[in-house]
Protein backbone atom coordinates (compact mmCIF):
# COMPACT_ATOMS: atom_id res chain seq x y z
CA UNK A 1 0.00 0.00 0.00
CA UNK A 2 1.38 3.01 -0.78
CA UNK A 3 0.86 6.17 1.18
CA UNK A 4 -0.45 8.88 -0.80
CA UNK A 5 2.27 11.45 -0.42
CA UNK A 6 4.20 8.82 -2.35
CA UNK A 7 1.71 8.53 -4.99
CA UNK A 8 1.86 12.47 -5.09
CA UNK A 9 6.45 12.67 -5.12
CA UNK A 10 6.48 10.26 -7.76
CA UNK A 11 4.03 12.03 -9.59
CA UNK A 12 5.94 15.39 -9.13
CA UNK A 13 8.94 13.31 -10.55
CA UNK A 14 7.19 11.36 -13.70
CA UNK A 15 6.08 15.09 -14.32
CA UNK A 16 9.14 16.73 -14.34
CA UNK A 17 10.73 14.12 -16.54
CA UNK A 18 7.83 14.25 -19.11
CA UNK A 19 8.06 18.11 -18.89
CA UNK A 20 11.77 17.96 -20.07
CA UNK A 21 11.56 16.14 -22.61
CA UNK A 22 8.50 17.56 -24.27
CA UNK A 23 10.45 20.52 -23.75
CA UNK A 24 13.00 19.44 -25.39
CA UNK A 25 10.58 18.07 -28.58
CA UNK A 26 8.97 21.64 -28.12
CA UNK A 27 12.40 22.98 -28.66
CA UNK A 28 13.54 21.13 -31.91
CA UNK A 29 10.28 21.00 -33.34
CA UNK A 30 8.01 24.40 -32.34
CA UNK A 31 11.19 27.13 -32.01
CA UNK A 32 11.73 27.48 -35.67
CA UNK A 33 8.01 27.90 -36.51
CA UNK A 34 7.98 30.59 -33.33
CA UNK A 35 10.98 31.85 -35.14
CA UNK A 36 9.68 32.59 -38.15
CA UNK A 37 6.47 33.60 -37.19
CA UNK A 38 8.34 36.54 -35.06
CA UNK A 39 10.09 37.03 -37.98
CA UNK A 40 6.97 37.85 -40.06
CA UNK A 41 5.58 39.97 -37.26
CA UNK A 42 8.55 42.12 -37.40
CA UNK A 43 8.32 42.43 -40.53
CA UNK A 44 4.63 43.11 -41.04
CA UNK A 45 5.23 46.26 -37.95
CA UNK A 46 4.42 44.09 -35.57
CA UNK A 47 0.52 43.89 -35.88
CA UNK A 48 0.72 43.47 -32.00
CA UNK A 49 2.94 42.81 -29.27
CA UNK A 50 3.27 42.46 -25.34
CA UNK A 51 3.55 45.98 -25.38
CA UNK A 52 0.71 47.17 -26.73
CA UNK A 53 -1.34 45.34 -24.30
CA UNK A 54 -3.38 48.16 -21.95
CA UNK A 55 -1.52 50.70 -20.00
CA UNK A 56 -1.54 48.13 -17.03
CA UNK A 57 0.92 45.80 -18.36
CA UNK A 58 4.87 46.62 -18.77
CA UNK A 59 5.47 49.02 -21.27
CA UNK A 60 8.10 47.10 -22.91
CA UNK A 61 7.89 46.77 -26.42
CA UNK A 62 9.28 43.52 -27.82
CA UNK A 63 11.43 44.98 -30.51
CA UNK A 64 13.14 47.68 -28.85
CA UNK A 65 14.08 46.49 -25.61
CA UNK A 66 12.94 42.86 -25.18
CA UNK A 67 12.75 41.88 -21.50
CA UNK A 68 13.76 38.79 -22.30
CA UNK A 69 16.02 38.04 -25.28
CA UNK A 70 15.26 34.85 -27.85
CA UNK A 71 17.91 33.18 -26.36
CA UNK A 72 15.97 33.71 -23.03
CA UNK A 73 12.86 32.36 -24.31
CA UNK A 74 14.53 29.24 -25.42
CA UNK A 75 15.56 28.19 -22.58
CA UNK A 76 12.40 29.70 -20.74
CA UNK A 77 10.75 27.00 -22.67
CA UNK A 78 12.60 24.31 -21.01
CA UNK A 79 11.79 26.28 -17.32
CA UNK A 80 7.65 26.78 -19.04
CA UNK A 81 7.51 22.92 -19.86
CA UNK A 82 8.89 21.62 -16.53
CA UNK A 83 7.21 23.47 -14.13
CA UNK A 84 3.50 22.36 -16.29
CA UNK A 85 5.00 19.16 -16.34
CA UNK A 86 5.36 19.38 -12.39
CA UNK A 87 2.29 20.65 -12.04
CA UNK A 88 0.50 18.22 -14.23
CA UNK A 89 2.56 15.37 -13.35
CA UNK A 90 1.18 16.13 -9.37
CA UNK A 91 -2.45 17.12 -10.06
CA UNK A 92 -2.88 13.25 -12.42
CA UNK A 93 -1.37 11.24 -10.05
CA UNK A 94 -3.74 13.35 -6.60
CA UNK A 95 -6.15 12.30 -9.61
CA UNK A 96 -5.17 8.61 -9.56
CA UNK A 97 -4.89 8.11 -6.12
CA UNK A 98 -8.90 9.47 -5.90
CA UNK A 99 -9.93 7.61 -8.58
CA UNK A 100 -7.90 4.06 -8.67
CA UNK A 101 -10.35 2.49 -7.09
CA UNK A 102 -13.00 3.63 -9.22
CA UNK A 103 -11.57 2.07 -12.22
CA UNK A 104 -12.68 -1.63 -13.29
CA UNK A 105 -8.81 -3.19 -13.51
CA UNK A 106 -6.87 -5.17 -11.79
CA UNK A 107 -3.41 -3.77 -13.00
CA UNK A 108 -2.13 -0.44 -11.33
CA UNK A 109 -0.51 0.16 -14.59
CA UNK A 110 -3.70 0.34 -16.68
CA UNK A 111 -5.03 2.52 -14.67
CA UNK A 112 -2.12 4.61 -14.83
CA UNK A 113 -2.31 4.19 -18.84
CA UNK A 114 -6.30 4.98 -19.25
CA UNK A 115 -6.24 8.01 -16.39
CA UNK A 116 -3.19 9.75 -19.04
CA UNK A 117 -5.60 8.85 -21.68
CA UNK A 118 -8.31 10.26 -20.82
CA UNK A 119 -6.25 13.45 -19.69
CA UNK A 120 -4.58 13.53 -23.04
CA UNK A 121 -8.18 13.51 -24.62
CA UNK A 122 -9.78 16.37 -22.21
CA UNK A 123 -7.42 18.35 -21.65
CA UNK A 124 -5.67 18.56 -24.70
CA UNK A 125 -7.43 17.50 -27.65
CA UNK A 126 -11.05 18.59 -27.07
CA UNK A 127 -9.73 22.50 -26.77
CA UNK A 128 -7.26 21.90 -30.02
CA UNK A 129 -10.35 20.81 -31.78
CA UNK A 130 -12.11 23.99 -31.21
CA UNK A 131 -9.21 26.23 -30.42
CA UNK A 132 -6.18 25.12 -32.15
CA UNK A 133 -3.42 27.14 -30.63
CA UNK A 134 -1.97 30.24 -32.78
CA UNK A 135 2.20 30.68 -32.91
CA UNK A 136 2.91 34.24 -31.72
CA UNK A 137 1.54 37.02 -34.45
CA UNK A 138 -1.64 35.33 -34.74
CA UNK A 139 -3.97 36.73 -32.44
CA UNK A 140 -5.71 40.08 -30.90
CA UNK A 141 -4.38 41.26 -27.90
CA UNK A 142 -7.99 42.89 -26.88
CA UNK A 143 -9.58 39.02 -27.15
CA UNK A 144 -6.83 37.82 -24.64
CA UNK A 145 -9.44 37.62 -21.57
CA UNK A 146 -12.00 36.18 -24.07
CA UNK A 147 -10.10 33.82 -25.26
CA UNK A 148 -8.39 32.75 -22.07
CA UNK A 149 -11.94 32.22 -20.51
CA UNK A 150 -13.24 29.97 -23.70
CA UNK A 151 -10.33 28.33 -23.69
CA UNK A 152 -10.69 27.15 -19.89
CA UNK A 153 -14.27 26.13 -20.45
CA UNK A 154 -12.96 24.04 -23.53
CA UNK A 155 -10.39 22.15 -21.34
CA UNK A 156 -13.44 21.48 -18.09
CA UNK A 157 -15.80 20.31 -20.95
CA UNK A 158 -13.13 17.89 -22.63
CA UNK A 159 -12.54 16.33 -18.91
CA UNK A 160 -16.57 16.31 -18.57
CA UNK A 161 -16.95 14.58 -21.96
CA UNK A 162 -14.51 12.55 -21.12
CA UNK A 163 -16.55 11.87 -17.44
CA UNK A 164 -19.87 11.34 -19.62
CA UNK A 165 -18.31 8.99 -21.91
CA UNK A 166 -17.43 6.69 -19.09
CA UNK A 167 -20.30 6.91 -17.49
CA UNK A 168 -22.54 6.20 -20.17
CA UNK A 169 -20.40 3.06 -21.38
CA UNK A 170 -21.31 1.63 -18.25
CA UNK A 171 -24.91 2.34 -18.26
CA UNK A 172 -25.26 1.13 -21.89
CA UNK A 173 -23.96 -2.28 -20.37
CA UNK A 174 -27.86 -3.12 -19.00
CA UNK A 175 -29.11 -2.99 -22.48
CA UNK A 176 -26.87 -5.91 -23.39
CA UNK A 177 -23.71 -7.30 -23.25
CA UNK A 178 -22.88 -7.50 -27.23
CA UNK A 179 -19.75 -6.19 -27.51
CA UNK A 180 -20.63 -2.59 -29.61
CA UNK A 181 -22.72 -1.68 -26.89
CA UNK A 182 -20.56 -0.34 -24.54
CA UNK A 183 -18.17 1.77 -27.02
CA UNK A 184 -20.98 2.89 -28.83
CA UNK A 185 -22.65 4.48 -25.73
CA UNK A 186 -19.38 6.09 -24.37
CA UNK A 187 -19.14 6.81 -27.61
CA UNK A 188 -22.28 8.41 -28.35
CA UNK A 189 -22.18 10.49 -25.07
CA UNK A 190 -18.55 12.05 -25.72
CA UNK A 191 -19.57 13.03 -29.38
CA UNK A 192 -23.07 14.66 -28.37
CA UNK A 193 -21.19 16.47 -24.89
CA UNK A 194 -18.24 18.47 -27.23
CA UNK A 195 -20.42 18.55 -30.45
CA UNK A 196 -23.18 20.67 -28.34
CA UNK A 197 -19.57 22.34 -26.20
CA UNK A 198 -18.30 23.13 -30.01
CA UNK A 199 -21.80 24.66 -31.37
CA UNK A 200 -22.36 27.06 -28.06
CA UNK A 201 -19.01 28.40 -27.67
CA UNK A 202 -17.94 31.07 -29.64
CA UNK A 203 -16.00 30.80 -32.82
CA UNK A 204 -12.52 32.78 -32.34
CA UNK A 205 -10.97 33.12 -35.94
CA UNK A 206 -8.18 35.88 -35.40
CA UNK A 207 -5.30 34.28 -38.29
CA UNK A 208 -4.42 37.63 -40.27
CA UNK A 209 -5.19 36.36 -44.04
CA UNK A 210 -1.66 37.00 -44.78
CA UNK A 211 -0.04 34.61 -42.16
CA UNK A 212 1.13 31.17 -44.16
CA UNK A 213 -0.81 28.37 -43.56
CA UNK A 214 1.50 25.77 -43.86
CA UNK A 215 3.91 27.87 -40.75
CA UNK A 216 -0.05 28.27 -38.73
CA UNK A 217 -0.60 24.31 -39.04
CA UNK A 218 3.44 23.39 -38.80
CA UNK A 219 3.33 25.14 -35.80
CA UNK A 220 -0.27 23.56 -34.52
CA UNK A 221 1.24 20.46 -34.43
CA UNK A 222 4.19 20.71 -33.27
CA UNK A 223 2.06 22.36 -30.16
CA UNK A 224 -0.09 19.31 -30.10
CA UNK A 225 3.06 16.86 -30.15
CA UNK A 226 4.94 18.51 -27.79
CA UNK A 227 1.31 18.05 -25.07
CA UNK A 228 1.22 14.76 -26.61
CA UNK A 229 4.98 13.57 -25.77
CA UNK A 230 3.73 15.19 -21.96
CA UNK A 231 1.03 13.23 -21.67
CA UNK A 232 1.99 9.98 -23.01
CA UNK A 233 5.50 9.88 -21.02
CA UNK A 234 3.02 10.88 -18.08
CA UNK A 235 0.93 7.95 -18.61
CA UNK A 236 3.74 5.48 -19.00
CA UNK A 237 6.24 6.78 -16.41
CA UNK A 238 3.44 6.73 -13.82
CA UNK A 239 2.75 3.35 -15.35
CA UNK A 240 6.17 1.92 -15.20
CA UNK A 241 6.79 3.25 -11.32
CA UNK A 242 3.35 1.32 -10.42
CA UNK A 243 4.66 -1.86 -12.17
CA UNK A 244 7.58 -1.99 -10.49
CA UNK A 245 6.25 -1.52 -7.40
CA UNK A 246 3.34 -4.41 -7.84
CA UNK A 247 6.53 -6.72 -8.81
CA UNK A 248 8.39 -5.58 -5.30
CA UNK A 249 5.41 -6.55 -3.73
CA UNK A 250 5.02 -10.11 -5.65
CA UNK A 251 8.63 -10.71 -4.66
CA UNK A 252 8.45 -9.56 -0.83
CA UNK A 253 5.16 -11.81 -0.57
CA UNK A 254 7.14 -14.89 -2.54
CA UNK A 255 10.05 -14.18 -0.04
CA UNK B 1 -19.29 2.08 -7.03
CA UNK B 2 -18.17 0.97 -3.61
CA UNK B 3 -14.57 -0.52 -3.87
CA UNK B 4 -14.60 -3.65 -5.12
CA UNK B 5 -12.30 -6.24 -2.99
CA UNK B 6 -9.04 -6.43 -4.87
CA UNK B 7 -5.37 -5.37 -4.14
CA UNK B 8 -4.63 -1.89 -5.56
CA UNK B 9 -1.52 0.24 -4.70
CA UNK B 10 -3.66 3.61 -3.61
CA UNK B 11 -5.20 3.88 0.55
CA UNK B 12 -8.94 3.88 0.93
CA UNK B 13 -10.59 7.54 0.05
CA UNK B 14 -11.40 9.53 3.21
CA UNK B 15 -12.59 13.04 4.07
CA UNK B 16 -8.87 13.96 5.45
CA UNK B 17 -7.41 12.33 2.09
CA UNK B 18 -9.42 14.12 0.38
CA UNK B 19 -8.86 17.70 2.16
CA UNK B 20 -5.27 16.77 1.47
CA UNK B 21 -5.71 16.24 -1.86
CA UNK B 22 -8.09 19.04 -3.16
CA UNK B 23 -5.43 21.62 -1.18
CA UNK B 24 -2.38 20.09 -3.05
CA UNK B 25 -4.14 20.35 -6.37
CA UNK B 26 -4.96 23.93 -5.08
CA UNK B 27 -1.05 24.67 -5.05
CA UNK B 28 -0.71 22.41 -8.07
CA UNK B 29 -2.71 25.24 -9.91
CA UNK B 30 -1.22 28.13 -8.85
CA UNK B 31 1.72 26.29 -10.42
CA UNK B 32 0.30 25.62 -13.65
CA UNK B 33 -1.27 29.49 -13.63
CA UNK B 34 2.64 30.86 -12.92
CA UNK B 35 3.32 29.09 -15.99
CA UNK B 36 -0.06 29.66 -18.35
CA UNK B 37 -1.19 32.56 -17.73
CA UNK B 38 0.32 35.01 -14.86
CA UNK B 39 1.70 38.40 -15.91
CA UNK B 40 3.36 39.32 -12.90
CA UNK B 41 0.47 38.61 -10.03
CA UNK B 42 1.70 35.36 -8.77
CA UNK B 43 5.81 35.74 -9.76
CA UNK B 44 6.14 39.20 -8.94
CA UNK B 45 8.56 40.07 -11.40
CA UNK B 46 6.64 42.22 -13.76
CA UNK B 47 6.65 40.53 -16.72
CA UNK B 48 9.90 39.18 -16.80
CA UNK B 49 8.90 35.56 -16.15
CA UNK B 50 5.58 35.46 -18.34
CA UNK B 51 8.29 36.71 -21.40
CA UNK B 52 10.57 33.92 -20.03
CA UNK B 53 8.66 31.47 -20.49
CA UNK B 54 6.35 32.91 -23.54
CA UNK B 55 7.50 29.94 -26.29
CA UNK B 56 6.40 27.33 -23.90
CA UNK B 57 3.15 28.69 -23.36
CA UNK B 58 2.65 29.08 -26.97
CA UNK B 59 3.82 25.29 -27.71
CA UNK B 60 1.56 23.97 -24.38
CA UNK B 61 -1.58 25.66 -26.46
CA UNK B 62 -2.32 28.16 -24.27
CA UNK B 63 -3.93 31.53 -25.41
CA UNK B 64 -1.61 34.44 -25.99
CA UNK B 65 -1.42 38.03 -26.78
Amino acid sequence: MRTFGNLLVRGLIVGLFAGLLAGTFAYVMGEPHIDAAIAIEEAGGAAHTHGEEPAAQAPAAEEEEPLVSRNGQRFGLFLATSLYGVALGGIFAVGFALLRRRLRTPSDSYAALGLAAAGFVGIVLVPFLKYPPNPPAVGDPETITKRTITYLLTLVIGLLAVWAGVAASRWAQRFGDAPWIRPAGGGLAFVVTIVAAYLILPSINEVPGSFPATLLWQFRFASLGTQAVLWTLLGFGYAALMDRHSKVTKETVAA
Amino acid sequence: MPAPARSVAVPAVSPRLLAVALLTVGLLLVLAYLVAFDQGAISQSGMYMHELMHDGRHLLGVPCH
